[in-house]
C-alpha cells in the first residue's frame, strides 16, 4: 500500500583511515593524555587525592579495595591496577600504597610499557611527607606530558570496548544494533573490539556461543557463562528478578533477562569473537572481537575493559545510564527519544530517528563512527564534560 | 484511521518517498510480540507494524494503553506459551494474553532465574 522508505545503498560513508592520538613508548596509541595518581589500596586514597589536588592536570583514581585480598581476587586486583596504569590513554603514573612491596609490584608492572611511573609508600613517612614527595614527581610528569602532541595514528590503533546500560527495548531495537553496525564496518579494518556482561547474555548464551571464531573460543565462552550462572544460582534470592532486569529496564519495557540478553547481543553485529578474556586481561591474539568475562554493572565492566587496554568506549543506553570512566572516554548513544529529550546532556550520539524510520541502521552506524572519530581525536564526551570518573574495581570474594 | 504522511527529501539521490508512520516494530517474522515505538498507543488504536526481518507491514488494533518501548501481543497467547522476540524464546506466559494486550512482567516470566 505504501512504499517503504528506502535509501539507496552505494552512498557508503568513507571511513577515516587514521585518528589523532598520543603515541606511547610501547607502540600503542592513546585517545587521551592523562597523568594518573593511582592508590594501591583504600587507605591510600586520601594521599592520592591530596596529590591530585596539589598538581593541576592530574587525576586520582580512588577505590575501595587492595587490602588482605588473596588468590584469584588478589591477582585481579593487581591486573586491574597494572592494566589501568598501562592503558595508552595514560601518559604517566604516580602509584601510592601503604606498603612498599605491593606498591613496587604495580610500579614494575606498569614500567614494562616504558612510560614514566614512580611509586611512593606511606608507612614510616605519613600522608603529608608522602604527598609532598609524590606531588613533586607528579608535577614533573604532568609538565612533561603537557608537551605531548597528537599525531596521526592508524585506525587500527583504536581498541573499542562496548557495554550497554539502563537498557530498554529501544536498546535492542536500535542503539545496540547501531554499535553492531559500527563493529561490522570497523572489524575488517583491524581494530580491537571487546564486549562483556556474562550474566546479561543469559537466555542468549547458546546463540552467543555459536559466534566463537573457533571451537575453542565457543567452548571457553560456554564454560565462562556456566561458571557465572552457577555462581548466580548459588547466591540467588527472591530479589534476583528485581536486579535483572533492573527497575529501569522494566520501566522501559524489558520483561525478562532473556529479552535483555538478546537485545544486548545485538551490539556485536555479525562479528565472531576470537577469544574469551579473564576480567581485565589484555588481548593477545591480535585484532578482532574479544569477549571478556565481566559483571554487567556498568562501572565495573568499563573499568575492567579499560584495564585490558581499550582506549575508547561505546555505551548504548535506553533509559539513560550516565556512567563515565577516568581514563577511557565513554561515548553514549540512545535511540529513546524521551531520553534524548529529558537528559540530552548525557547523550553524545542520538539515533532515535531509527524508531521513526527516518534513519536506517547503516546511517546510524555511520553517525556513530563519526562521533567515535571526533572523540578519538580529542572531543570531550558528555560524561567527561560532566565529570563522570567512575573507577570501580571488581572484587571476586571476601578478603582474608 | 490515523494516517501520518512524511515527505523526506534525500539529498543524494533525489528520491522523494512517502511512507506511513510506524507505531510498532517487530524484530522477526516468527515473533508473537511487537514493540511500541511512539510515545504511547491508546486502547482501540489501529496500529501500523513494521517487521524488520523481511521489511513487511502488518496491522493490529490495541486493547490496552501501551507506552513507548513496551510490548503488544500480536496473537492470543495462553498460559505456558513461549514469547518469541528476535525470533527467540524470551520467556513464558503466566497469565493468558489477548491479541492487542500489553505484554510485560504481569503476564510473562523468565524461564531462567
Amino acid at each position: 500500500m505504501f512504499t517503504m522508505l528506502r535509501l539507496r545503498s552505494g552512498n557508503r560513508m568513507e571511513i577515516p583511515k587514521s585518528f589523532l592520538g598520543y603515541k606511547r613508548e610501547n607502540g600503542r596509541a592513546g585517545t587521551r593524555n592523562h597523568v594518573i595518581i593511582l592508590p594501591v589500596d583504600d587507605i591510600s586514597n586520601a594521599c592520592a587525592e591530596a596529590v591530585a589536588n596539589n598538581i593541576k592536570g592530574t587525576i586520582a583514581l580512588p577505590h575501595s579495595y587492595g587490602r588482605l585480598q588473596f588468590g584469584a581476587d588478589l591477582e585481579l586486583h593487581f591486573r586491574t591496577m597494572i592494566g589501568t596504569g598501562s592503558n595508552p590513554n595514560v601518559a604517566a603514573v604516580i602509584v601510592i600504597g601503604i606498603e612498599p612491596k605491593w606498591t613496587k609490584k604495580i610500579v614494575d608492572g606498569i614500567a614494562k610499557t616504558g612510560k614514566p611511573v614512580e611509586g611512593f609508600h606511606i608507612e614510616r613517612t605519613g600522608d603529608i611527607g608522602t604527598t609532598m614527595k609524590a606531588s613533586k614527581k607528579a608535577q614533573e610528569f604532568v609538565m612533561w606530558a603537557s608537551e605531548k602532541q597528537r599525531e596521526e595514528c592508524p585506525l587500527s590503533d583504536l581498541w573499542i570496548s562496548v557495554k550497554c546500560g539502563e537498557s530498554d527495548t529501544t536498546s535492542g531495537l536500535a542503539a545496540n544494533p547501531t554499535v553492531g553496525n559500527l563493529m561490522d564496518k570497523l572489524e575488517p579494518l583491524g581494530v580491537h573490539l571487546c564486549f562483556g556482561e556474562t550474566s546479561e547474555l543469559t537466555g542468549a548464551e547458546k546463540v552467543c556461543a555459536t559466534r566463537g571464531a573457533t571451537k575453542e573460543a565457543s567452548d571457553k565462552f560456554m564454560k565462562t557463562w556456566n561458571d557465572y550462572n552457577d555462581f548466580i544460582l548459588k547466591e540467588a534470592t527472591d530479589d534476583l528478578s528485581e536486579s535483572q532486569p533492573t527497575a529501569g529496564n522494566i520501566a522501559g519495557g524489558l520483561t525478562t533477562i532473556e529479552e535483555k540478553a538478546f537485545g544486548n547481543f545485538q551490539k556485536i553485529g555479525n562479528c565472531k569473537f576470537v577469544d574469551v578474556l579473564e576480567p581485565a586481561e589484555e588481548p593477545t591474539k591480535g585484532k578482532g572481537l574479544y569477549f571478556m568475562d565481566t559483571s554487567s554493572a556498568a562501572a565495573e565492566c568499563v573499568t575492567l575493559q579499560a584495564a585490558a587496554g581499550f582506549n575508547i568506549h561505546l555505551f548504548p543506553t535506553g533509559q539513560g545510564n550516565i556512567v563515565g570512566n577516568p581514563i577511557e572516554p565513554v561515548i553514549k548513544l540512545t535511540a529513546n527519544p524521551l531520553t534524548v529529550k529529558g537528559m540530552g546532556e548525557h547523550i553524545d550520539c542520538d539515533v532515535s530517528k531509527i524508531l521513526s524510520r527516518e534513519m536506517n541502521m547503516s546511517q546510524a552506524g555511520d553517525e556513530l563512527i563519526k562521533t567515535t572519530m571526533r572523540v578519538a581525536n580529542g572531543r570531550l564526551t558528555c560524561a567527561e564534560a560532566l565529570g563522570h570518573k567512575e573507577f570501580v574495581m571488581t572484587k571476586l570474594y571476601r578478603s582474608a | 484511521m490515523r494516517l501520518i504522511y512524511k515527505i523526506l527529501k534525500i539529498s543524494n539521490n533525489q528520491i522523494d518517498t512517502i511512507y506511513m508512520a510506524t507505531d510498532i516494530i517487530i524484530h522477526d517474522q516468527k515473533d508473537n510480540v511487537g514493540v511500541v515505538v511512539i510515545e504511547k498507543i491508546t486502547p482501540k488504536q489501529d496500529c501500523n507494524c513494521w517487521i524488520m526481518e523481511n521489511d513487511s507491514s502488518a496491522k493490529i488494533q490495541s486493547i490496552d494503553e501501551i507506552p513507548l518501548g513496551h510490548k503488544i501481543a500480536m496473537i492470543d497467547l495462553k498460559e505456558g506459551d513461549t514469547i518469541l522476540k528476535y525470533g527467540h524464546d524470551i520467556g513464558k506466559v503466566v497469565k493468558s494474553i489477548k491479541k492487542g494486550e500489553h505484554v510485560h512482567v504481569h503476564n510473562v516470566k523468565t524461564k531462567k532465574w
